[in-house]
């Protein structure tokens, strides 16, 4: 870390997100809201089977529909694109923006149908007459890992993407040393995190510069790189404008499908084509789902509960394709072992393709379901040996003398003081408080528990888990970058090089600079260039913006304020190192200084005044790579991301036993990630985040039916929570800076969500186990609980009848 | 067919198919594109618009059912271009939005609570906006620009209707909000 | 998700829509369109013409008749849940109106178009069936009219004919002094389709005996039930005469399972809203003796 906290003017100051300004004016500018002339509208044809083969499509009477001017196949499309790029080392799972001889699940889609209106081409969609021969399909995980089952991809002959087994440590002996073991079971529910703007491309091909000019509501790393290689173009013949406003991603809004759909259709038809999904194909067919998993868990352990190895057997369901989604089962290695010293860890991670819709990169990128198994660990554990959970943590718990810690995958967690964090939640919430108030409400019949869940969030994004499940992948740099360019005037211009869906960059970036060059931060301007004009950047994933631009923007006002220095020190005559730089203005050590004014003027107009060989012009860069991580695996070990948040959730949660509904009576989260630039920003990110994980506990789910539907395809079964369902979350922080970074800040974008699961859950299991039962499957609905309940008072009844 | 619609204050026509709800005929004929399209079957609320002050979700609503009401969109809530009101800067203030696409609906919601309750409780907040989505916030920050706006409301020298009971079609003179003159009273610099 | 072409019609009068209903099977009717405009979006339902029935005269209004108060089919939700008639005299319409959906929706959403929509887990039509009320309706040959038990006949389905529409709800309207209503439903979310609900009505006379009792059940089956509790009458609704009461013609009710709700639960959780609801009406009645006691 190089700045210290005390001495902050801007950073850690609740500054108004200057980008709020424009949204609550209605004056964002979506995707949507992006009309070009002649611009022509897509709507596509979805599959109604699980696995069919097309056997005809017959488009001529949709052709003759008023206002359409083109249909595209998947057998135009394979054969003018490239298919899309895969994450694993699996080439014979080809994935194009439509079916190719074959659709894979019900939604897939088809065809395409370009019209003058949207309308129109959804009139259009339903003339056109598509021939299915049905196949065989497979739906279920475990059923896909059998040889037997219907190979989604024939040609890769199975169904299995990857199963890689990891052994860290010697888990081996550890169990047969320990006295104690458990095993269980928990699944993690198909969901996502479900953007309310749904995706959305336009693009527009211009013959005479070879130009793709592309806007879209997305947040993807290599975005442009990977249109070009789909449409086998120079990647210089794509230009994406990132000045585009993303209603929202939480990592899901990755529509390279729909783009490549977009783009081709665009140059084939030579006219602006836009596609927005609507809510339909989103949710069927978008290719957004979430991680659909179980995991299986052994635990070696002693009466004191300290938790010496565990086995991991993590099952993830991928859906009919692969892309890049199974690297979900890869990042949790990054922090495998959760804020625990278990001393060695066996990993088995598997994927597997079914007749499903496709994953995408949800927030945390696999880490709140590995969460959600490892806190199910503990909490068993504690009930094994008869302790209280936050016991069992406390002992299990890296200290904080013990920082930088490494974990037997391979990550060193950079600091954290976990038990500070426990003793100021249990302080704010006054813990025996609140087990006095469950006991209060279990005497007065009400079923009452309170959850607890610890974890991390590793942060500073890169891609370190690619080369561990897929050697062939010698990916190391995860770049980010910022650009300031002082005009002639004095003004402050500075440039980002990707998307931004809420999370605050402009004002982060404008926070930081600010400090460095001691300069309002709102008088700095924050603009987006499109991708031709950009710096490398992969995209905020990963929870690596505070980090990474964050980093970037500091390193390249550093660089700034050198040159004003060495500028000034060329003036007074002296050595650069007597030069102090304060309130914007550089002084020696005699009382002589410059102001800002005076300094532009010397760099903009008087070259004679300049030290030599110093360019003129204020003008700096700083294109930077994730701190750590910069090497390829060693024996399936590997430093995965740099910076590790911590979050701490306490949980009082009642059911009515009669009717089976939760409710969360009180929620208390500590929350440590590091030093924080902007605290409305961080809030907003851990509220938000609790909100999803909430969902994901007790509301939503994408289910199939045995038919292989998506029964859950709008908003009236796919259930969001809404204002109601939320509680006041209350927020205790605590802060133990990263050494990495410059202001010791950690990431926070996927706070709240990587634990509430395991804590809302832990508080249901709790509340339940007077009853002897629990729950192990996401979501938790009304309906099981009450069920179960009901079930387990029979029981009761029948036990104790006479 | 032909449709006229008064919105934000100004009669405006356009020529759309029966078909056409009147939020897309917002955004594309009146390049109103402050309402926005989430679910298009009415659940997630971020197509709000105002309808004689009321809440309506406007993708439920097909332009040629339009006529005759006062529509509010929130283009129409700024007091004048590059200013906002009471309610917006309260958002801005506590950050109550993140990626900003259920906020023009978030804000209307709000808007129309404030102008019948003065010192609405948390959870006449809670009920106002539980028809409006967001996946961004947690709801928190967006609770609190409402409470935060609801006092600085009480506290100015803004002048605002007195309470209403919702009992009538029609609006009482005088009694609803400046949708009616399509200026704002409130104006925050 | 934009809805196939239709023609859009605004008839004059009601005789003018019950014409044109009638003149076309693929004609419908829009009121609110709070829950037809999402079928229409959704390519579920594609008639060829709808017709504007929303502000026909004919249909607008709250009237009093004998022992009934007579609500128009298109008094929206909101305008419902405030009117001071309603609240007097309908006090069981009253309680549910701020379970009907959501704010946005009460804002358009109409009595009459959540009677027509007919869905088994709406509150309007839950009133209806337990009250007893009359379901008024317009047809090409005059006015007409149905008991609500009779008028819903299944999920979403009603016994509308071609050319009829919903022209009122005519509600009985208890002449007792002492009335209390109870009303409970679980959903997923706060105003969800309700997995059961469970409404009362009841009153007291001035020993606290029941001398009138309604109750109903919803999002159960296929549509709302009456439940006959008669035993109850003449008891001071204690709680195990409620609970033996309730549970004689709760526990084999028809149930239907989906992913939201099982069916057991959605049975056993309509027996129990249903004996709390009983309770909280006889709580609320007993309290309106203290305080109209002279």
């Amino acid at each position: 870390m190089t700045v210290a906290p005390s001495t902050f003017r801007f950073v850690s100051s609740n500054r108004r997100v200057r980008e709020d300004r424009r949204f609550v004016a209605g004056q964002g500018r979506y995707v949507a809201d992006i009309a070009l002339e002649g611009m022509l509208h897509v709507a596509v044809l979805p599959s109604q089977h699980p696995s069919a083969k097309i056997v005809s499509i017959d488009a001529s009477a949709a052709l003759a529909m008023p206002g359409v001017h083109y249909v595209l196949t998947g057998d135009e499309l394979a054969g003018a694109t490239d298919q899309l790029m895969n994450g694993l080392d699996t080439p014979h799972v080809k994935r194009f923006p439509l079916a190719v001889g074959q659709t894979r699940y019900a939604g897939e889609w088809v065809a395409a149908v370009v019209a003058e209106t949207r309308a129109q081409a959804e009139d259009a969609t339903e003339k056109l007459r598509v021939v299915y021969e049905p196949l065989p399909f497979v739906l279920k995980a475990e059923e896909a890992l059998r040889p037997d089952s219907p190979p989604v991809h024939p040609p890769h002959r199975s169904n299995v993407l990857l199963d890689k087994l990891f052994v860290w440590g010697e888990v081996d002996r550890h169990f047969a040393e320990s006295p104690r073991h458990l095993s269980f079971r928990v699944t993690w529910g198909r969901n996502s995190t479900v953007p309310i703007e749904t995706f959305g491309v336009a693009a527009a091909w211009d013959p005479w510069r070879d130009m793709l000019d592309v806007w879209a509501s997305i947040q993807m790393p290599k975005y442009p790189d990977q249109i070009a290689r789909a449409l086998r173009i120079p990647a210089n013949n794509v230009r994406v404008h990132h000045d585009v406003d993303v209603g929202g991603s939480y990592g899901v809004k990755r529509g390279i499908k729909q783009s490549v759909l977009v783009a081709h259709l665009a140059r084939r038809v030579g006219r602006p084509v836009r596609f927005i999904e609507d809510r339909l194909e989103n949710m069927r067919s978008g290719d957004a789902h979430g991680p659909d998993r179980i995991f299986d868990v052994d635990v070696a352990f002693n009466d004191d509960g300290i938790v010496k190895s565990m086995k991991i057997r993590a099952l993830d369901n991928a859906g009919a394709y692969a892309g890049r989604a199974p690297f979900q089962l890869g990042k949790p290695i990054g922090a495998i072992v959760g804020p625990y010293k278990i001393e060695s860890v066996q990993y088995r991670a598997q994927s597997v393709t079914t007749n499903k819709a496709m994953q995408e990169a949800v927030r945390g990128f696999g880490q709140a379901p590995t969460n959600y198994a490892i806190e199910t660990a503990i909490d068993k554990v504690a009930a094994a040996v008869g302790l209280p959970r936050i016991e069992v943590r406390r002992r299990n718990f890296i200290r904080k003398e013990e920082f930088p810690y490494l974990i037997p995958s391979g990550s060193t967690y950079d600091s954290g003081d976990y038990h500070t964090v426990v003793e100021k939640v249990f302080k704010h919430a006054d813990f025996e408080a609140m087990e006095r108030e469950r006991d209060r409400l279990r005497a007065s019949g009400m079923l009452a528990g309170i959850g607890i869940a610890a974890c991390l969030e590793p942060s500073g994004g890169n891609s370190s888990f690619e080369p561990l499940l897929n050697e062939k992948n010698t990916t190391t740099t995860w770049m980010d970058s910022c650009r300031i360019n002082v005009d002639a005037l004095g003004f402050v211009t500075v440039t980002i090089h990707t998307t931004s869906s809420g999370q605050g960059h402009e004002t982060l970036v404008g926070t930081v600079i600010g400090e460095v060059l001691q300069i309002d931060p709102d008088m700095i301007r924050v603009v987006r260039p499109d991708t031709l004009a950009c710096l490398p950047s992969n995209s905020p994933v990963g929870s690596r913006m505070a980090i990474m631009l964050g980093g970037a923007a500091f390193h390249a006002a550093q660089k700034l304020k050198t040159k004003l220095a060495r500028i000034a020190a060329h003036q007074f005559g002296c050595g650069e190192d007597e030069v102090t730089f304060a309130a914007s203005a550089a002084s020696d050590k005699t009382g002589r200084s410059l102001n800002w004014a005076e300094l532009v003027n010397i760099a903009h107009r008087n070259y004679h005044l300049l030290p030599q060989d110093m360019e003129p012009g204020l003008e700096t860069t700083h294109v930077m790579q994730v701190p750590t991580g910069n090497k390829l695996p060693e024996n399936g070990r590997v430093q995965m991301y740099p910076c590790h948040s911590f979050e701490f959730h306490l949980v009082l949660l009642t059911i009515d036993p009669d009717l089976g509904k939760p409710e969360i009576k009180r929620y208390v989260i500590g929350h440590d990630c590091g030093v924080v630039i902007n605290p409305h920003i961080v809030r907003g990110m851990t509220l938000g985040g609790i909100a999803h994980g909430l969902g994901a506990t007790l509301l939503e789910e994408f289910v199939y039916d045995e038919q292989g539907h998506l029964i859950t395809q709008s908003f009236m079964d796919y259930l969001l929570p809404s204002s109601h369902e939320m509680p006041e979350v209350e927020i205790v922080h605590h802060c133990t800076p990263s050494p990495h970074t410059v202001f010791g800040q950690k990431g926070s974008g996927e706070s709240g969500y990587l634990g509430s699961p395991a804590a809302i859950s832990s508080a249901i299991n709790d509340a339940v186990s007077p009853l002897g039962i629990s729950f192990n499957k996401l979501p938790i609905r009304i309906s099981a609980i009450g069920d179960a309940i009901a079930d387990a008072q029979q029981n009761k009844t029948k036990e104790s009848a006479p | 067919m032909k449709v006229e619609l008064r919105v934000n204050g100004i009669s405006r026509t356009a020529d759309v198919e029966p078909r056409k709800t009147l939020l897309d005929t917002l955004r594309e004929n009146f390049l109103l594109n402050g309402a926005h399209a989430g679910c298009e079957h009415g659940v997630c609320g971020a197509c709000t618009v105002l309808i004689d002050g009321e809440p309506v979700r406007s993708c439920l609503m097909f332009a040629a059912q339009a006529d005759g009401y006062e529509i509010t969109t929130i283009e129409g809530l700024a007091p004048a271009p590059g200013e906002l009101s009471v309610i917006q800067d309260a958002f801005c203030e506590t950050h109550g939005l993140q990626c900003g696409y259920c906020t023009p609906g978030m804000i209307l919601s709000a808007h129309a609570l404030l102008q019948h309750t003065h010192t609405p409780s948390r959870e006449e907040i809670v009920e106002a906006i539980s028809g409006n989505i967001c996946r961004c916030t947690g709801y928190g920050q967006i609770v609190e620009a409402v409470q935060f706006a609801a006092d600085r409301l009480q506290k100015s020298s803004i002048l605002r209707p007195e309470q209403v009971r919702r009992g009538h079609d029609a609006p009482k003179e005088g009694s609803l909000d400046a949708a009616k003159t399509g200026a704002p009273a409130e104006i925050v610099r | 998700m934009k809805p196939a072409p239709f023609e859009y019609i605004r008839p004059q009068s009601l005789a003018e829509a019950c014409e044109l209903l009638a003149g076309d099977e693929d004609a419908r009717a829009i009121a609110g369109g709070q829950t037809l405009v999402p079928m229409l979006a959704m390519r579920l339902a594609r008639p060829a013409k709808l017709i504007d029935i929303m502000r026909l005269p004919e249909l607008a209004g709250i009237r009093q008749q004998e022992n009934a108060l007579v609500v128009g089919a298109t008094t929206r939700q909101a305008v419902a849940d405030q009117d001071p008639l309603i609240h007097a005299q309908v006090p069981a319409l009253a309680r549910v109106l701020p379970w009907v959906g959501h704010p946005p929706t009460r804002n358009r959403g109409t009595v009459g178009g959540s009677i027509a929509n007919a869905d088994p887990s709406a509150e309007i039509p839950l009133v209806a069936v337990t009250l007893g009320a009359e379901i008024m309706l317009a047809t090409p040959d005059g006015p007409s009219s149905m008991t609500a038990d009779d008028f819903f006949i299944g999920p979403m389905l009603t016994t509308i004919a071609p050319g009829e529409c919903v022209s009122a709800v005519k509600f009985p309207v208890w002449q007792h002094k002492r009335i209390g209503v109870g009303f409970y439903e679980v959903s997923a979310r706060k105003s969800d389709f309700a997995f059961a609900s469970a409404l009362a009505q009841v009153a007291l006379d001035e020993d606290g005996r029941c001398v009138d009792i309604a109750l109903g059940v919803g999002g159960v089956g296929d549509r709302a039930l009456r439940l006959d509790v008669s035993p109850l009458l003449g008891t001071r609704l204690d709680a195990a005469s409620v609970a033996e009461a309730v549970h004689a013609v709760a526990s084999d009710m028809d149930a239907s399972s989906d992913l939201h709700a099982s069916a057991s639960y959605r049975r056993r959780v309509a027996t129990t809203l249903a004996r709390r609801a009983i309770e909280q009406a006889r709580a609320e009645a007993g309290a309106r003796a203290l305080k109209g006691a002279a």
